[in-house]
């Protein structure tokens, strides 16, 4: 099939960025989203052009480092999908698809398609672990834990960290990736010790990050490629207002 | 060149203990003066950059994504091994070891794995404590499963992502260290040479991905753990960016690289779909705890899985080995795909894909049971193939997925230049010539949190090294020779894309240096290796220039070094004239086309050493004596 696609193209942090049409001929349906801008690319590095910069690593939507919005909407709207596992099936002959990078102030534009995530990574050292040392740990199976929080736990544990939530949101928030953290380490009974700690320290982090506010609007859950589920938002902010009475 | 491994003497089961009370200690108060460099930020890097700066080293670490947390350990699906016996049937550290060693077909080396086995149940316990969300039973105890290659159930989980729950927690064990200033973290950056003073490894020079700037950092050591180099086959299941470059960089520089031939091919991958193909998808071969696989008796039957009957069908891997069936070890699995397709039995378009089919297990157990134990590989399944594998049996098919071979080191996991440690899939110490399935997490752990931190301090007092700076004259060599590199690189200015002689590069050394390997084919790879790598100095064509986020300058610079290596691997290849693990030389091989090892003479460890541009490299040999395990033939009937 052929589509015309309509690229944002930023040569730098702080140039001016613009769409540039491109048009992709041949595309298989087979082909993964990223595969189909490989081959884009390759006809530009042909050509003698720059190529389009995006990111992605494993190509197996689990390290979190592609991006993109599609047609306005992160990783392209397919449940539980992210753009690297998104096929060409899902596109028509002749279709127009606008990418763009993911839009927000904590996630600035490097290249292109390109942005830095670092804010997130900052928020995870403010306090998104549990503070054991190597060694020394008593036996795994020490503590019990019951199998529902644990299933619990890993539905928060499994975000990847690629920041859709924030590029889908009006305000851009970061709620959704927070909570996802606070509720994965609170949720066992290893990560309660210092829980209001934790959930303090990175609301305040997420906050000088310049991650917008929470209205709620669900679209953070809506493109999650992991599902993570919004009511995870709402313990986290349980969390938050224990932690604020206990003084902590 | 001197391949000491400094295995401590006494009984196998005693070594590491012993090691651990002769060795040397830097007192907590001198930690802080020392400098360590690690390189790569996956399993073990993460691992040992966070528990060297918890005990009071000053650590940089370096990675070439945007974070830690991407490092492609995080795709490991199945899970981690652990010597626990949780579930009460028959495992021990012993039992780990020899199956290790016995998967790895007997290549590996004995102290090592060992010791390996011994502090996998302490991996456990610190990933349990870290957060970690393993599976559970109702009574809130951990679950285990039984994983390819062994006959306990030993491997620790957490649904399909076990690889990302142990990376996010020693990511975040690194993130700690990083707020808390004693890591300083250097993401979007590669390394692109070691830098030695005085024969000892004082540093790196690293590009910075984003500006394009080439800096030198100094330090008392420098720990590699920048992963394996399945990518020089071009398609793999690796990530997009893992590379070579760290690890031949160091050979370059005099590490000697260690049976770099040893390949895994995986058995249970989703099938190629096109020249378009970047990556090949891994489904976890947990799925085979439940799965068949099979493929019809009579070549060229078309019909669709369904309507063939029973009675057409061949289940070859439980006809051909009983005992294990379906859990066979990943080489004997990947070839016995590999013979059927030969055959012409193979399915799907081109014929190269068998079935692995989860009919009996959705009647057996209900299709809750499967969707629970598997739900996000079949989903993951039915998005990339568009088909919905509780109805239609998965095609799958074997793709490269590992390298056992890496840069040799000793029991202290160092290399052959001092100060230079190697950690995790870029070593080569424990995986013989095949690793078994949920072992890589463990070693990658094992190394990272409880071998180096012992090992690197005995380093640092028993060498007495003076502090490097940058301002010697070796980091000024080296980042000359990358800035010199760098041009050369974007000068080309030819006709061809990097991709497109990459490709071309991993399609020939997947035919004459995969599944099946012989001498007529490795003779002719190492003929035209050479051809290509002087096409693509002449003819690829690199755009945009060094001082930008220039992707494809990245690219190009990993697949010149593959251009190199490759040759490498065909020669190791070429040299081991038997069949062992994943080195399959169709010329030794039983009756039944089983691997036919040569333990008269090839039980060492093949050791490169860089002799330079012109000139092969050197041989030499580890011989690999077993005090404690006899030599058998692999047997899995």
């Amino acid at each position: 099939m052929n589509l015309t696609l309509k690229v944002w193209r930023q040569k730098s942090p702080n140039a001016p960025g613009r769409f540039i049409t491109f048009q992709a001929d041949g595309v298989i349906p087979d082909m993964s989203f990223l595969e189909m801008l490989d081959v884009v690319n390759e006809g530009l590095i042909e050509k003698g052009e720059d190529p389009i910069a995006f990111d992605s690593d494993c190509r197996e939507g689990i390290c979190g480092m592609c991006s993109l919005v599609i047609n306005g909407v992160p990783h392209g709207g397919h449940k539980g999908t992210a753009t690297c596992q998104l096929h060409m099936r899902h596109f028509k002959d002749g279709d127009t698809i606008t990418i763009e990078p993911w839009r927000a102030r904590a996630f600035p534009i490097i290249k292109d398609l390109v942005v830095n995530r670092w804010a997130f990574d900052r928020i995870i050292q403010a306090g998104g672990f549990i503070s054991v040392s190597t060694g020394g740990a008593p036996d795994a199976n020490a503590i019990p834990i019951p199998k529902a929080d644990q299933d619990q736990s890993m539905d928060a544990a499994a975000c990847i960290g690629c920041g859709a939530c924030v590029a889908a949101c009006k305000n851009a928030s970061a709620m959704l990736f927070v909570a996802a953290k606070v509720s994965h380490l609170s949720l066992l009974p290893q990560g309660k010790v210092e829980r209001h700690r934790r959930v303090t320290n990175m609301v305040k982090a997420m906050d000088a990050e310049g991650f917008g506010a929470c209205t709620v609007t669900g679209s953070c859950e809506a493109v999650c490629p992991k599902e993570i589920n919004l009511t995870f938002i709402a313990r986290m902010n349980r969390e938050y207002l224990a932690a604020w009475f206990k003084g902590k | 060149m001197n391949l000491d491994a400094k295995i401590p003497s006494g009984p196998l089961e005693k070594k590491w203990d012993r090691y651990r009370l002769e060795m040397k200690l830097v007192n907590p108060a001198n930690k802080r003066k020392f400098d360590v460099i690690v390189v790569g930020s996956g399993l073990a890097g993460a691992s040992a950059a966070a528990s060297l700066a918890e005990l009071g080293y000053n650590v940089q670490c370096f990675c070439f994504q945007d974070s830690p947390r991407r490092a492609h350990s995080i795709a490991a699906q199945g899970g981690i091994n652990a010597a626990k016996n949780y579930t009460n049937d028959g495992d021990s550290i012993f039992r780990l070891f020899y199956d290790t060693i016995k998967g790895g077909d007997f290549r590996a080396r004995e102290a090592n794995v060992y010791r390996l086995a011994q502090v996998s149940v302490n991996i456990i316990d610190q990933c349990v404590a870290q957060g970690v969300p393993f599976a559970r039973e109702y009574g809130g105890l951990l679950a285990n499963r039984s994983f390819g290659g062994a006959q306990v159930s030993r491997t620790f989980y957490a649904r399909g992502q076990t690889g990302q729950q142990l990376l996010l927690g020693a990511y975040q064990a690194l993130s700690r260290q990083i707020g808390l200033g004693a890591v300083k973290m250097y993401p979007r950056t590669e390394m692109l040479d070691v830098v030695l003073i005085d024969g000892h490894a004082k540093g790196v020079v690293a590009r910075n991905l984003v500006t394009g700037e080439i800096s030198s950092h100094a330090a008392d050591a420098v720990v590699l753990a920048t992963g394996g180099y399945g990518n020089v086959f071009y398609l793999s299941t690796n990530a997009r960016g893992c590379n070579v470059t760290a690890i031949y960089r160091a050979f370059k520089k005099g590490a000697a690289f260690a049976n770099p031939c040893y390949t895994q091919i995986h058995p249970t991958c989703i099938p190629v779909s096109g020249d378009h193909q970047s990556k090949l998808t891994l489904m976890s071969e947990s799925l085979r705890n439940d799965g068949r696989v099979w493929v019809p008796k009579s070549t060229g039957d078309k019909r669709p899985p369904r309507q063939i009957p029973e009675s057409e069908r061949d289940y070859y891997l439980e006809r051909k080995y009983p005992s294990y069936g379906n859990l066979a070890p990943r080489d004997i699995s990947s070839r016995a795909a590999k013979e059927v397709c030969d055959e012409g039995r193979g399915v799907g378009s081109g014929g190269l894909g068998v079935y692995l089919d989860f009919a009996d297990a959705i009647n057996r157990l209900g299709q809750r049971t499967i969707a629970e134990r598997y739900g996000n590989l079949f989903s993951m399944y039915e998005t990339i193939t568009g088909e919905n594998a509780y109805e239609v049996p998965m095609r799958i098919f074997p793709a490269v997925h590992y390298t056992m071979g890496g840069l040799w080191v000793d029991y202290h996991l160092m290399s052959t230049i001092p100060g230079l440690f190697v950690l995790g899939e870029a070593n080569f110490s424990d995986h013989g010539a095949n690793r078994l399935g949920a072992s890589a997490l463990m070693q990658g752990l094992a190394d990272g949190y409880f071998v180096i931190p012992y090992t690197i301090g005995h380093y640092f007092v028993s060498a007495k090294q003076a502090k490097a700076s940058t301002s010697h004259p070796e980091f000024k060599k080296a980042e000359e020779e990358v800035k010199v590199r760098t041009e050369k690189l974007l000068s080309i200015r030819g006709r061809r894309t990097v991709t497109s002689l990459h490709r071309e590069l991993g399609k020939l050394l997947w035919d004459k240096c995969g599944m099946a390997r012989h001498e007529a084919g490795l003779k002719e790879a190492l003929r035209k290796i050479p051809e290509l790598r002087e096409e693509f100095w002449r003819n690829a064509n690199v755009p945009g220039e060094n001082q930008d986020f220039n992707q494809a300058l990245e690219q190009a610079g990993r697949v010149a070094d593959y251009m190199e290596f490759a040759e490498l691997l065909c020669l190791d290849a070429l040299n081991r004239r038997e069949s062992c693990g994943g080195h399959f030389r169709t010329e030794f091989q039983t009756e039944d086309g089983e691997a036919l090892r040569d333990d008269q003479n090839f039980a060492f460890v093949s050791a490169w050493e860089y002799q330079g541009p012109a000139k092969p490299p050197a041989l030499h040999k580890e011989p690999l004596v077993y005090e404690e395990v006899k030599m058998t033939q692999r047997s899995y009937k």
